[in-house]
């Protein structure tokens, strides 16, 4: 290869690796040991109780990091799609706040860790989707105001290889379209 | 709407702009009872850029059933099979030799000929002249190890293919084609969204890929003769894992459009889409037996991603893998006489190979994170994706798992390769 293409090259690499993006501080590093039911970080907002659903006066409550509405990551095991219980309260508290909120349409996206085959975590990224979808309708959201879409593992949060990579990249986010 | 706009921004086509990816091959393992061939610098190629011979011996030496002699000190240098004696080869150890020459014709084309000779039966196996234009010199070597190749182990050559892969670069994807070596490489589609699953219709004209570059996999088939590309399958949903039926006329696919992920089979033109799977479970990763009569697919019907047998004209369905709790991405050998696939075993994930009638299983790789296997057209390689450094790399790797090759580019990431067919 010509010297300076390669220079290009890794001058381009060097870019895009700085171009990375951080770590999003406080993600829950998913927990192996089985729930207690005692909340972790990421429902830890839920003790607003009945009001998260609704818009106040106050502010968005999708932005206020007091809300459990502005959590929205679900974590799966490997090479599961079951939605584990301790996430139960935050699927909730979105379903209420779609259900309030006319005009509010969101996007559930499904994510697999770097394992294994891309094409079956296309499908099993399909399945989370489908499966905090599934939950947000049994709470009372509207199936026209969600729609789901997988990433298999094309689009980790975080860039690693190991399982506190994994942990957080084995994930559905949740979007609310034309507000995030 | 922002959506639509913003993805005719992202893709471009570069028909003419090579690849910066080159890949470098390195072989890691060699099989121990590989044929001794002693090749002899041809008469005249010293005038013209490229060493016929180097890329000739580069070849069979990378196949792991040839073994490189050196012809040095030998004097003079034969170039026709008149001017081989024997003795000279005997003595170093050579079962074969190949002779040749370059040299210009008045049309300004050139002549290449060579001959391969049994040393041991002291017989010419081939002899072939070429006229070719000096930019077909590379394609001549490759041409000429093919039948070296051929005679010497019994089958069919793979050097004159070319392999399809996914290169990324920072936060850029493009799928490149490449000839079998790594050279040449060419760009067929850049996206700033990630391109997996490349697949080359068995008529070689054609490459079926998926792209998220509308923010949700949609499968694509592009032409390699015109860069024209055409959504195949666009529904609600994904639309994923095309795979080629042998005539190419079909792709079966994995649409989620009915609910889960499914198995369908479309025309390749983006019509008559039919529903293949009935399941409530993820069904994916078609792949066509040799015969078109069968599908094999991954489906985790049975609790875990194991892969599964689909007879067409039945419809019957059998489970092929039962060791291990992730079985997925099979794909058939071209005898049709088994599959590679990926499989997890304590954690790790390595590329292996079944055999339908035995139903024996050998596993052929020592990688982590092994995965999206292709298999030669001549099923004696299996190219795959694996990593070094956290880094993507293409490894292949002969189908008795003795043979060990890494194919790297610098600074870049690469995966999902698809080896092509044999040229027509």
């Amino acid at each position: 290869m010509n010297k300076s293409l390669f220079a290009a090259l890794l001058a381009l690499c060097v870019v895009a690796c700085q171009s990375t993006p951080p770590k999003e501080e406080g993600a829950p590093v998913e927990d192996r040991t089985p729930s207690t039911g005692t909340a972790g970080a990421t429902t830890s907002g839920t003790t607003s109780g009945g009001v998260a659903g609704t818009a106040t006066r106050g502010g968005n409550p999708l932005k206020d990091p007091g809300s459990v509405l502005s959590k929205r990551t679900v974590y799966f095991d490997f090479d599961s799609y079951v939605v584990k219980d301790e996430y139960k309260p935050l699927i909730e508290a979105h379903a209420r706040y779609l259900q309030a909120n006319r005009g509010t349409r969101m996007s559930v996206q499904g994510n697999a860790d770097e394992r294994g085959s891309r094409e079956y975590n296309i499908a099993l990224g399909r399945r989370r989707a489908d499966a905090v979808k599934k939950m947000m309708m049994l709470y009372g959201a509207g199936e026209v105001k969600i729609e789901t879409v997988s990433f298999g593992k094309e689009k980790p949060r975080v860039e690693g290889h190991d399982e506190g990579a994994w942990a957080q990249n084995r994930r559905d986010e949740i979007i609310y379209v034309g507000i995030d | 709407m922002p959506l639509l706009l913003r993805c005719l921004a992202l893709v471009c086509l570069l028909a003419t702009n090579a690849a910066l990816a080159q890949l470098t091959i390195e072989i890691v393992g060699g099989g121990a009872t590989a044929i001794p061939i002693a090749i002899v610098p041809f008469r005249g190629q010293e005038g013209y850029p490229l060493s016929l011979t180097s890329v000739i011996g580069a070849d069979l030496e990378r196949s792991g059933r040839l073994r490189l002699i050196d012809p040095g000190g030998v004097n003079p240098r034969p170039a026709r099979p008149e001017e081989v004696r024997f003795g000279d080869w005997t003595s170093r150890g050579a079962d074969a030799v190949v002779v040749g020459s370059v040299g210009p014709q008045a049309d300004g084309r050139v002549e290449v000929r060579f001959a391969l000779l049994d040393v041991i039966k002291q017989t010419q196996l081939a002899g072939f002249t070429y006229a070719v234009l000096p930019t077909q010199l590379r394609a001549t070597a490759h041409r000429i190890a093919d039948v070296i190749y051929e005679k010497l182990t019994g089958d069919v050559g793979v050097f004159s293919t070319r392999i399809a892969y996914i290169a990324k670069q920072g936060s850029r994807f493009q799928l490149d084609v490449a000839d079998a070596d790594g050279f040449n490489p060419q760009t067929v589609v850049t996206s700033n969204e990630p391109l997996l699953s490349p697949v080359w219709s068995p008529d070689g004209t054609r490459i079926a890929y998926v792209s998220l570059e509308n923010k949700k996999p949609v499968i694509y088939v592009q032409s390699l003769a015109t860069g024209g590309r055409q959504v195949i399958a666009n529904f609600r949903g994904s639309n994923s894992a095309p795979a080629w039926s042998p005539d190419s006329s079909k792709l079966a696919v994995t649409l989620s459009k009915d609910g889960g992920s499914q198995l369908y089979v479309i025309n390749a033109d983006g019509s008559g889409v039919q529903r293949l799977t009935n399941s409530a479970g993820i069904d994916t990763e078609a792949n066509f037996a040799p015969d078109g009569r069968s599908i094999l697919f991954t489906s985790d019907r049975g609790g875990s991603p194991q892969i599964y047998r689909l007879t067409l004209a039945s419809g019957a369905i059998e489970r092929m893998t039962y060791e291990g709790t992730y079985n997925v991405s099979p794909r058939h050998l071209p005898d049709g006489k088994g599959f590679v696939f990926v499989r997890r075993d304590g954690g790790v994930f390595n590329i292996a190979l079944e055999d339908f009638a035995t139903r024996q299983v050998q596993v052929l790789t020592q990688g982590t994170l092994d995965e999206s296997p292709s298999v030669a057209p001549n099923g004696k390689l299996v190219l795959y994706a694996s990593n070094t450094g956290g880094r993507g790399i293409l490894a292949a790797v002969s189908s008795d798992g003795r043979v060990k090759q890494r194919l790297t580019a610098a600074a870049i990431d690469v995966r999902e390769p698809a080896w092509g067919p044999l040229a027509k």
